[in-house]
């Protein structure tokens, strides 16, 4: 594949295989096109080249099924759109919209998807309140909330941890683990380093062009994420786990 | 309370108030007010009621309501909380559209015939729908609120250029125009109220159904386009509402500022909710606020009256001032 951002080539033939029910985590210095990347799988970036989803060519899938097999969490999110006045219930409930008929009224199906996704985030006590009178951070579950409820097969989510404190992180991590338990796919880009480690497999990126895929343990891709950020983090093995620190 | 019975009741209570203004509105004359008693005994007095000030006072409830209505689909298409038919420049592109219909069918502005109030409308929906055109354009779309601002100020003044430069080519159409673009409900007669009414519950049906779509857009295109909507027609079928309900009014009682502003505002002052819900009760606020500047405007200096659209500019800029202050701080 192949992407440009207005006039300028942001993605350089990209060719990737991402495993299914596995999380795998994008990580690469800023500008490296990880989220250009992500959007491009989301089909939300034009491209040369093709996108398969499951085996089937992504631009042949009708919007709504793709909308039911592939969720979206994007940077920023009600950032940019001002969606502060509305409710974090009707927020979450937006990522039921593929799944309802034109102007019917939700579900039992989509209220209990609801449910599940805003108790996932610890969002469900601040459902009847406006998003604009959250934290960063609440703000951020919500809209992880509402990734969740669409309850696709494949989550693409761009820096989901963005103004998340650790305990949160963590619990991040632990919703992530649960998905792919049950057999989701997980796509994310993270700035994270160590969290991205312990993912199941890492893409690292590098000038609009992918430098190493491999499993999370494995010394090349250790080697290929030290490289990538010019030897100024070191990956380090501490109480089973691998960990990325500045050098 | 739940949001959607917090909703029903402010609705209830808004047309409860507009009732109430109605009638009102049917005893504020030249006159002062009068009591509705001795009308019911005196034809004459019954006939102004009937043909006068009840399709005016109805007739500016319908107006405000079809403003509001812009106003909350105007805010929520352009993720702007100051986009109104105003500052897009579709109320402009309305106006020089009346103003086009004018020099080539010679048709009077305060018309009662319904061919020639349709005539009008469908003008002035296709001035609007080109000036929201043109600030898109001017704008590059709508991502940067200044840009999308500064286009749609553009626009609105070189359309009211245009439709200046239209009046001066003719005595006639100067004469008809410059009272009925300062923004008044006093010629509105039942032909206007009936195509107000059946315009206004299109706008309104058809923005329910595309609310939804306004609800995504709130979480930003990326994320609106994952959910499976097809924002490229959605779009245009808004500003086809966007445009419709602005060119509904401003054909029938020329250029009334900021009520598309404000109504949603207030709106979301009394509850925080979904587009849909945001839309009805814009309408009704816009209906309830137009309905009580046109009494206002009939009684402030009775016998004489005050051009509702003076009032509402005056008000409305008072109240955007204020918002503006309030944001800052």
């Amino acid at each position: 594949m192949q992407a440009s951002l207005g006039s300028v080539r942001v993605l350089h033939g990209v060719d990737l295989s991402l495993a299914a029910g596995r999380w795998t985590a994008i990580v690469g210095p800023n500008g490296a096109g990880k989220s250009t990347l992500l959007r491009v799988l989301a089909g939300l970036l034009v491209h040369t080249g093709e996108v398969r989803l499951f085996g089937e060519p992504l631009q042949q899938v009708p919007g709504r099924v793709r909308a039911q097999r592939l969720s979206w969490l994007g940077q920023g999110g009600a950032g940019e759109g001002g969606a502060d006045d509305l409710r974090v219930w009707d927020i979450a409930m937006l990522g039921r919209l593929p799944y309802q008929r034109w102007l019917a009224a939700p579900s039992q199906a989509d209220r209990d998807a609801v449910e599940r996704a805003l108790r996932s985030t610890q969002a469900w006590d601040w459902r009847d309140r406006p998003l604009g009178e959250l934290s960063g951070g609440e703000r951020q579950r919500v809209l992880l909330a509402r990734a969740l409820a669409v309850e696709a097969d494949l989550l693409l989510m761009d820096e989901p941890l963005a103004n998340l404190d650790p305990p949160h992180q963590s619990d991040w991590m632990a919703t992530t683990r649960a998905l792919i338990d049950s057999g989701k796919t997980v796509v994310s880009v993270l700035h994270e380093l160590s969290i991205a480690l312990a993912a199941d497999r890492l893409v690292v990126m590098d000038q609009g062009r992918v430098v190493h895929h491999g499993r999370c343990d494995e010394p090349d891709t250790h080697t290929a994420l030290e490289h990538v950020f010019d030897q100024r983090v070191r990956v380090h093995r501490v109480a089973d786990q691998w960990i990325a620190l500045p050098h | 309370m739940s949001p959607t019975r917090r909703a029903w009741w402010i609705g209830s209570v808004l047309l409860a108030m507009a009732l109430a203004l109605l009638v009102l509105g049917m005893g504020i004359g030249s006159t002062g007010f009068e009591r509705m008693g001795a009308a019911w005994q005196d034809p004459v007095a019954l006939q102004i009621v009937w043909d006068i000030r009840l399709p005016r006072t109805l007739g500016a409830w319908l107006a405000g309501a079809l403003l509001g209505l812009a106003g909350a689909v105007a805010q929520g298409l352009f993720r702007n909380p100051l986009a109104d038919p105003y500052l897009l420049g579709s109320a402009s592109g309305a106006s020089m559209g009346v103003a086009v219909a004018l020099l080539l069918f010679g048709a009077s502005p305060t018309s009662t015939e319904w061919v020639v109030r349709l005539g009008l409308t469908g003008a002035a929906f296709v001035g609007a729908v080109l000036a929201v055109l043109l600030t898109l354009t001017l704008a590059r779309g709508v991502q940067q609120t200044l840009r999308l601002l500064l286009a749609g100020v553009i626009v609105g003044v070189v359309l009211g250029a245009v439709k200046d430069l239209i009046s001066i080519a003719s005595v006639d159409i100067m004469q008809a125009l410059t009272g009925f673009m300062l923004g008044s409900t006093g010629l509105v007669g039942w032909s206007a109220c009936g195509v107000m009414a059946a315009l206004a519950a299109a706008c309104l049906v058809a923005s329910w159904a595309l609310a939804p779509v306004l609800d995504g857009l709130a979480l930003g295109e990326a994320t609106a386009r994952s959910l499976g909507l097809p924002l490229g027609g959605m779009r245009a079928a808004l500003i086809a509402v966007l445009a419709l309900a602005t060119g509904a009014a401003v054909a029938q009682t020329g250029l009334i500022a900021f009520v598309g502003l404000a109504s949603p505002h207030l709106v979301r002052s009394l509850l925080k909710t979904t587009h849909a819900r945001l839309i009805m009760l814009s309408a009704l606020m816009g209906g309830l606020l137009l309905m009580a500047a046109d009494l206002g405007a009939r009684w402030l200096i009775a016998p004489q009256e005050l051009p509702v659209g003076v009032l509402t500019a005056v008000l409305g800029g008072s109240y955007l001032l204020w918002l503006m202050h309030r944001k800052k701080a």
